[in-house]
């Protein structure tokens, strides 16, 4: 039995009708439960998702595990609304300006901890605390509103990244998270994707088969640091506002891990998985009571379970009784 | 091929590689041998560049590596096996040998249908969908053989493929690793199997406390009286003179 998390999956092995199928149901999904309520669940469990594969491409695919991946997540929610508030540039150029910006913070955390060897938990923590240092830096400057925050006058009209349906900013989160998953699916197949599977198992024997270990790094911190940073001017232009506590504060940064690791840290689907879980819990947890935080006892309970149970994530449940079909299959063919 | 000189490694005061110089012709199987301790393996990390040495060169195809990043080395076709096996253990044995595959062929199939060719090649045909976790000492130690030669390497350093083999694998193994030399691939190779050594290697060099103390072909290696001492012991040489050459083979053996 082939229990290994196949990163590289045989070349015959293409999931076209899982992609399409599961992209025809989130296009369908608003117009089968047009309401508001049903619309946010759907924009959240995207946005968690799409957020989620941003870590998952740094810590799932190239094991780089980041305790503070906020920080490409407020970098580009900063640098979108500065641009918008401050320079008066259109909130669609924050689009592009907060993936560069998250792919800058990715380059400089990377040189600078990958070049003093930091690994494992080392590399987790230094993550947290570049995230803490930028919170209070965004705290204390002027050109980001200090404590305040920012508030980003609405003003509904598409030209202007407000959609007057929520509709709108669901479409824009579905294109965005498909994108992800198919970087997610490009990485399972590709010679990059391969070299950080290598990376993530043993840096050495990387090394030893002639795989620039530091650049190939990089490249993921920078490559995740930017979907972040989306995910981050996704983030403020739909809530309209942004203070440091929410763009480099250390929830997001636990959702993203939470998220991947629930659903399965290091597959296509598994922040996709976790984040749907995640939006249906919270939901459901502010609807039935008034406890704050409530959602995310319930789902680190849930992690608990998960890793004693399914250490690979959610997205193991639904491989085996795919083998098992198979293996039925094989029986009976035989 | 592979000139080696001078090689000094100090880890604080103790000399583990000192003044070492080898020489590996192109299209030879030469063999590293020497107690356990000698500073053999250590010899080898600082060849292949995964230690900095403390003086010396070592120069590849005529060109001065020393000192470069041990990618860059790889690269140049130079790759080394672990003698502790450190195989990518999530990943299926195909995936593994894919790995090394994709820095010669950067597309997916071609990388593919390569890493299943070179598996084939070192026995392991069968294995393709197991992971690398699930596989014995012999297959581990097939699978380091087998990810770096994916990567077409000219020379290849293997520190102690044989170790934990029993002798049906030993001679399988002697087998693969006669017929990559028959394929244009130079061996360096560390070995404590010595029905192997003698049976494979062309030259030997002999390491002992950081330093080479003898050199030569097989059988002149065996029976000079410095490497019987430096397995056996002062005074070995002497009490065993005069030594058959079966004599000394055996204590080489010990």
């Amino acid at each position: 039995m082939n229990r290994a998390t196949s990163s590289l999956p045989p070349p015959a092995g293409g999931h076209w009708a899982l992609h399409l199928g599961l992209l025809a149901v989130a296009v369908v999904f608003p117009l089968v439960f047009p309401s508001p309520f049903m619309v946010n669940f759907g924009v959240l469990a995207l946005f968690y998702a799409f957020i989620g594969q941003s870590w998952n491409i740094a810590g799932g695919f190239a094991g780089q595990l980041s305790f503070g991946h906020v920080v490409f997540f407020g970098a580009g929610a900063y640098a979108s609304t500065i641009l918008q508030l401050r320079f008066g540039f259109s909130p669609w150029l924050g689009l592009p300006a907060s993936a560069v910006a998250g792919a800058v913070v990715g380059l400089v955390i990377g040189f600078l901890s990958f070049r003093a060897g930091l690994k494992g938990s080392y590399f987790a923590l230094i993550t947290l605390a570049f995230a803490e240092v930028l919170r209070i830096v965004a705290n204390s400057v002027e050109i980001t509103g200090g404590g305040l925050g920012m508030l980003i006058p609405a003003k509904a009209g598409a030209a202007n990244f407000q959609f007057a349906e929520r509709i709108g900013f669901y479409y824009l989160i579905l294109a965005l998270t498909a994108g992800s998953v198919a970087i997610a699916v490009w990485l399972k197949r590709s010679r990059f994707g391969a070299q950080l599977a290598a990376i993530r198992e043993n840096e050495d024997a990387a090394r030893a088969l002639g795989i620039d270990v530091f650049t190939e790094k990089l490249k993921v911190m920078m490559l995740s640091g930017a979907i972040c940073g989306i995910g981050g001017c996704f983030f403020a232009q739909y809530f309209l506002y942004i203070d440091p506590v929410i763009a480099f504060g250390v929830d997001k940064s636990v959702e993203m891990l939470l998220v991947s690791m629930i659903g399965g840290a290091g597959t296509v689907y598994g922040p996709l998985i976790g984040a749907v879980l995640l939006a249906a819990i919270s939901d459901t947890a502010r609807v039935l009571t008034n406890v704050q935080g409530l959602s995310l006892v319930l789902y680190g309970g849930l992690l608990v379970v998960i890793i004693a149970f399914l250490p690979n994530g959610l997205i193991d449940l639904f491989s085996r009784i795919g083998k098992r079909k198979r293996s039925k299959a094989g029986k009976e063919g035989a | 091929m592979l000139e080696v000189q001078g090689l000094t490694k100090v880890f604080g005061g103790l000399k583990a590689v000192d003044n070492a110089s080898l020489e590996v012709g192109e299209g030879r199987i030469v063999a590293l041998i020497g107690p356990n301790g000698a500073g053999k393996t250590t010899l080898f990390a600082c060849i292949a560049g995964f230690l900095p040495v403390n003086a010396g060169q070592v120069r590849l195809l005529g060109q001065d590596i020393t000192g470069l990043p041990v990618h860059q080395i790889a690269r140049r076709g130079m790759v080394r096996t672990f003698q502790i096996t450190q195989p990518f253990a999530k990943l299926s044995v195909h995936e593994n040998i894919a790995v090394g595959a994709y820095q010669c062929h950067p597309d997916r199939r071609e990388a593919w249908a390569h890493a299943e060719r070179v598996a084939q090649q070192v026995g392991m045909g069968g294995m393709l969908d197991q992971p690398a976790a699930d596989l014995t000492v012999a297959g581990r130690k097939r699978l380091e053989l087998a990810r770096t030669l994916a990567i077409g390497p000219k020379l290849l350093l293997l520190d102690e493929v044989m170790a934990g083999l029993n002798p049906s694998e030993i001679v399988e193994i002697v087998e693969i690793i006669q017929r990559i030399r028959a394929g244009g691939v130079t061996v360096l190779l560390i070995e404590h199997v010595m029905q192997a050594v003698m049976s494979l290697s062309e030259y030997i060099y002999v390491l002992s406390y950081g330093k080479i103390i003898a050199s030569g072909a097989p059988r002149e290696v065996v029976n000079d009286p410095a490497v019987i001492e430096a397995y056996l012991g002062r005074g070995a040489a002497a009490q065993m003179a005069p030594p058959t050459s079966g004599q000394a083979q055996e204590a080489a053996h010990a």
